[in-house]
């Protein structure tokens, strides 16, 4: 199914003016940029907002050190193509006491690397609001949420309490112990993006297309064995399948999808028949059924 | 409103009592549509919640549209949740599932706010309800285009005609004084599914539409696309480059036009129309673009941009209708922040006209607003802004209050009308001016405001002071409280938003006096801080005098030439100033005038000043 070009215009004006109204009404924004599709379109709409201008905020990327080594590369190419202010935080207490997805359960990893390093990074610098690639289609909780959403001290998220949020009158006022975090394409669909990136011809990491990589199989996922740290199993031998990944970020967390789709029309059509929500080819969410709600009160995005 | 299209993306607001069948309905909308991913609804096959009497295997509809653990917990909905979905016609439709419990009606409004659909579910089983009422009001007040009133649960009476029919009846008048836009009544089954998707074979008598058909139509209310209206969000440098950003909403701009900057008045031209995907001679509703003027005028965040030859003059008081969100109750006379797109000014509540009784629909007195009352104010904000009437332009008609210590969201407010300097009201210069008539006079206009307890000496003062005055060849008049309550304000008792109004009167009254060159002497208790500063703001600088006559409370009591303490202590007076109602005395008066001296003392300096 295509999303039509009135709809992305629309979906991108929104999106635009959410942008604008964050460098304005905040003292010091940041982005997250994850280096996957959604952050791609993020970026590029954050271009679009303030042209001529460059952006007017830093990029922030929380490294937990398990990413792919192409994200790394590919990351630091955008950084340098955008002439763009990117600040890298990696939780060196979490890496010093030897945390890693195979010595910890994936939510104590998740939560010391990703949730913990974020909020590091967040109070290191002083920024009052953090603009995310979220959307509501993604996930129960993220369904819920503001666009504007208000984070109490510690960066928690108090779902029960969230502050009314009526048309396009945005308040972005904050007292002192409180943060924003910002979704600008809260409202956008995973086609919505696929289609975003197409239409602009956004470039986006190859590991969305798909290339003979070596996997292990654990359970009915598939992982890529991306480094020599992926604990391999008796002289376990990773095989070359056609694979590809629909969502990214740490490697031995992210499961692969076997696909022939090379460009992005292919990536578009396979993504319009497969009926599995996107997060189901995460390891993370899968642990507990309200486990996002869990993580994103307790400071996670 | 008028005007219809096609909108590409069209939101959808589902609403209703607690319990009658919203996310079942919802759930059964997405999945029916195929929108739903496969693994998701396999959950909702899988897993049930305590309680749940939903069949092994069978889908439990509510399980994909409730997200937050502690809904879940207590099988409620606390806040909307947003699902996307695509029409058969292509459009994106944007589902904002509200909650139904009523101390969850603040999100409801949220959900509200930018729907252009909703359907109103009912159950027919336990007939029209408060929350149904109150939905459907809120539905209203918020301008969704059409409204589809869902009775559900049909198959639990054999899928009866007389019993829709019965339940329609029940409706009828409520939608009858509600001045909805465009309404519809449906009869479904959202736990069976006829009427949702697809038309069953259970309600064989009804022809109407069914859900998804309904919600199809296009047939949308839109904003009036007549007043070009470009708030300025955010200052765009870069180099010598000087763009003001912003979205055009409500018309057309090109390059070339003279535009106003509001409400600085300063006019200026489109020079360029810059954006990412290049140079604009043509901007429409709702694009997003840098505007660059020709000369570069002063613009800041906040300003607004509308065609010289169609610009709204802008406020600073305005009758709006209003829900209340707080926590915390809305508070007369306090200032809050008013926000409207990105313009923002401090702003109060001057009057509470009234609060709607949302099961009769009757205006009830009141004095406060409680969380998730509705009612109408008339508000005055510092700085004039350029809001128009809610009924022309949802998105330039609207604005939040803002509380000032907590910084939440408390109100939603949607402008009525603007009370001065309306847009329909063009001030006229005349070139025999103030300044004119008061020389022809031999004088300077000018009023002199007295305030005071009951019983300070006031009036006696004023009449002493005119006396001399018309002695020395003034024009002087007196302006007295309780001769003008004998007629000009004879509609108005002694509540805090009466004493609001009565100042606000009196204060334009003696702007006029003033303006035909008299000297004026106002005589009024106006015990209120924020009413004096009002009337003070109408003036410029110099011109408005105020005089506070301090007499111990003691002292008045005693004169008490009215006999009104008399009264007030044998509680016949709840709203006696200084006993019943606080005397808030001037901070930063002028003039402060001892009432235990001699008349003929206070009369000198006043004639000082006066003459």
């Amino acid at each position: 199914m295509q999303s039509s070009p009135q709809i992305l215009k629309a979906l991108e004006n929104e999106s635009i003016e959410i942008l604008r109204e964050t460098a304005a009404g905040f003292a010091k924004p940041v982005m997250l940029y994850s280096i996957g599709k959604d952050s791609s379109v993020l970026l590029h709409l954050a271009r679009k907002a303030f042209y001529p201008a460059p952006i007017p905020f830093p990029l922030l990327h929380i490294d937990t050190t398990w990413k792919f080594k192409e994200m790394i590369s590919f990351r630091d190419e955008i950084a340098a193509k955008y002439g763009l202010d990117l600040i890298v935080h990696t939780n060196q207490d979490g890496v010093k006491e030897g945390v890693t997805p195979f010595t910890r359960g994936i939510s104590e990893y998740t939560r010391i690397m990703k949730t913990v390093g974020l909020r590091q990074a967040l109070d290191k610098y002083g920024f009052d609001a953090a603009i995310g690639g979220s959307r509501r289609d993604e996930e129960k909780s993220r369904a819920k949420e503001r666009i504007f959403s208000v984070r109490e001290a510690g960066h928690r998220w108090n779902p029960r309490e969230q502050r009314p949020e009526l048309w396009r009158t945005y308040n972005t006022r904050l007292r002192p112990d409180q943060s924003m975090r910002v979704f600008p394409i809260s409202d956008w669909t995973e086609l919505d993006v696929w289609n975003y990136i197409s239409l602009n011809e956004i470039p986006i990491n190859p590991l969305y297309f798909a290339k003979e990589r070596p996997v292990v199989w654990r359970g009915d996922q598939m992982l890529m064995v991306d480094d020599e740290r992926f604990p391999l199993i008796n002289g376990e031998v990773p095989e070359n399948r056609l694979i590809r990944f629909r969502t990214l970020g740490c490697y031995p967390l992210t499961a692969a999808v076997e696909s022939t789709a090379t460009t992005i029309s292919e990536v578009l059509e396979e993504v319009s028949e497969v009926k599995l929500s996107e997060r189901a080819t995460r390891l993370i969410d899968g642990d507990k059924e309200d486990s996002m709600e869990k993580k994103k009160t307790e400071g996670y995005f | 409103m008028a005007t219809p299209k096609v909108k590409p993306v069209i939101r959808l607001l589902t609403c209703g009592s607690v319990d009658d069948g919203k996310s079942t309905l919802i759930g059964r909308l997405l999945v029916e549509t195929d929108s739903i991913p496969h693994d998701t609804v396999a959950t909702a096959r899988s897993v049930r919640r305590g309680g749940s009497t939903i069949a092994a295997g069978e889908i439990d509809f509510s399980l994909l549209t409730d997200g937050l653990e502690a809904e879940r917990e207590q099988g409620i909905t606390i806040d909307v949740a947003y699902r996307s979905m695509t029409l058969l016609n292509g459009s994106r439709l944007i589902i904002a599932d509200a909650p139904g419990h009523e101390q969850y009606t603040r999100n409801m409004a949220v959900a509200a706010s930018r729907s252009d659909v909703a359907l109103v579910l009912l159950d027919a089983a336990r007939g029209v309800r408060p929350q149904t009422l109150r939905h459907l009001t809120i539905c209203a007040l918020m301008g969704v285009s059409r409204v589809a009133i869902v009775i559900n649960k049909l198959d639990m009476f054999d899928y009866s005609k007389e019993k829709f029919a019965e339940i329609s009846a029940q409706i009828a008048p409520a939608v009858a004084r509600l001045n909805l836009n465009e309404h519809a009544i449906i009869p479904v089954s959202a736990l069976v599914g006829d009427n949702v998707v697809f038309k069953g074979e259970n309600m064989n008598w009804y022809t109407g539409p069914t859900l998804l058909e309904y919600i199809q139509n296009q047939d949308l209310a839109e904003d009036s696309m007549t007043s070009p209206h470009f708030g300025i969000q955010y200052i765009s440098r870069v180099d010598t480059f000087r763009g003001l950003a912003g979205t055009l909403v409500n018309g057309k701009f090109n390059v070339g036009d003279e535009v106003v900057i509001l409400p600085s008045k300063k006019r200026a031209t489109i020079s360029k129309m810059v954006t990412f995907d290049g140079e604009l001679v043509t901007a429409g509703h709702e694009q997003t673009l840098n505007i660059v003027l020709e000369p570069e005028v002063d613009a800041a965040r906040g300003d607004v941009l509308h065609l010289a030859s169609n610009a709204k003059q802008p406020a600073d008081r305005f009758t709006a209708n209003i829900v209340w969100l707080g926590e915390s109750d809305l508070i007369h006379s306090r200032s809050y922040i008013l926000i409207s797109g990105s313009t923002s000014t401090p702003a109060i509540v001057t009057t509470i006209k009234h609060k709607v009784n949302i099961e009769s629909g009757e205006h009830d007195s009141a004095r406060t607003l409680k969380m998730n009352e509705i009612g109408t104010i008339e508000i005055a904000t510092d700085s004039p802004i350029a809001l128009s009437n809610y009924s022309d332009s949802r998105e330039t008609g609207n604005f939040i209050l803002v509380d000032r210590a907590t910084l939440n969201t408390v109100g939603a407010g949607m402008v009525v009308h603007a009370l001065r300097r309306s847009e329909n009201v063009t001030e006229q210069a005349y070139e025999i001016d103030a300044e004119k008539r008061a020389a022809q006079k031999g004088q300077v206009g000018k009023v002199l405001w007295f305030t005071g307890l009951s019983g300070s000496g006031k009036s006696t003062i004023a009449n002493e002071v005119a006396k001399e005055l018309y002695a020395l060849g003034r024009h002087v008049y007196v302006l007295d409280g309780d001769n003008l309550r004998l007629g000009l304000n004879k509609d108005l008792g002694f509540a805090k938003e009466d004493r609001a109004e009565n100042v606000r009167r009196v204060s334009e009254v003696a702007k006029l006096m003033m303006d035909a060159g008299l000297i004026v002497i106002v005589a009024l208790v106006s015990p209120f801080r924020v009413d004096r500063d009002q009337a003070r703001e109408l003036f410029a600088k110099g011109k408005f005098i105020e005089v506070w006559v301090n007499t111990p409370a003691e002292l008045c009591a005693q004169r008490d030439p009215k006999g009104l303490y008399k009264k007030a202590a044998a509680g016949d007076l709840p709203n006696m100033t200084g006993i019943g109602q606080e005397y808030e005395a001037p901070l930063s008066a002028e003039v402060k005038l001892d009432g235990t001296l001699e008349l003929k003392v206070n009369t000198e300096i006043i004639l000082e000043i006066a003459k």
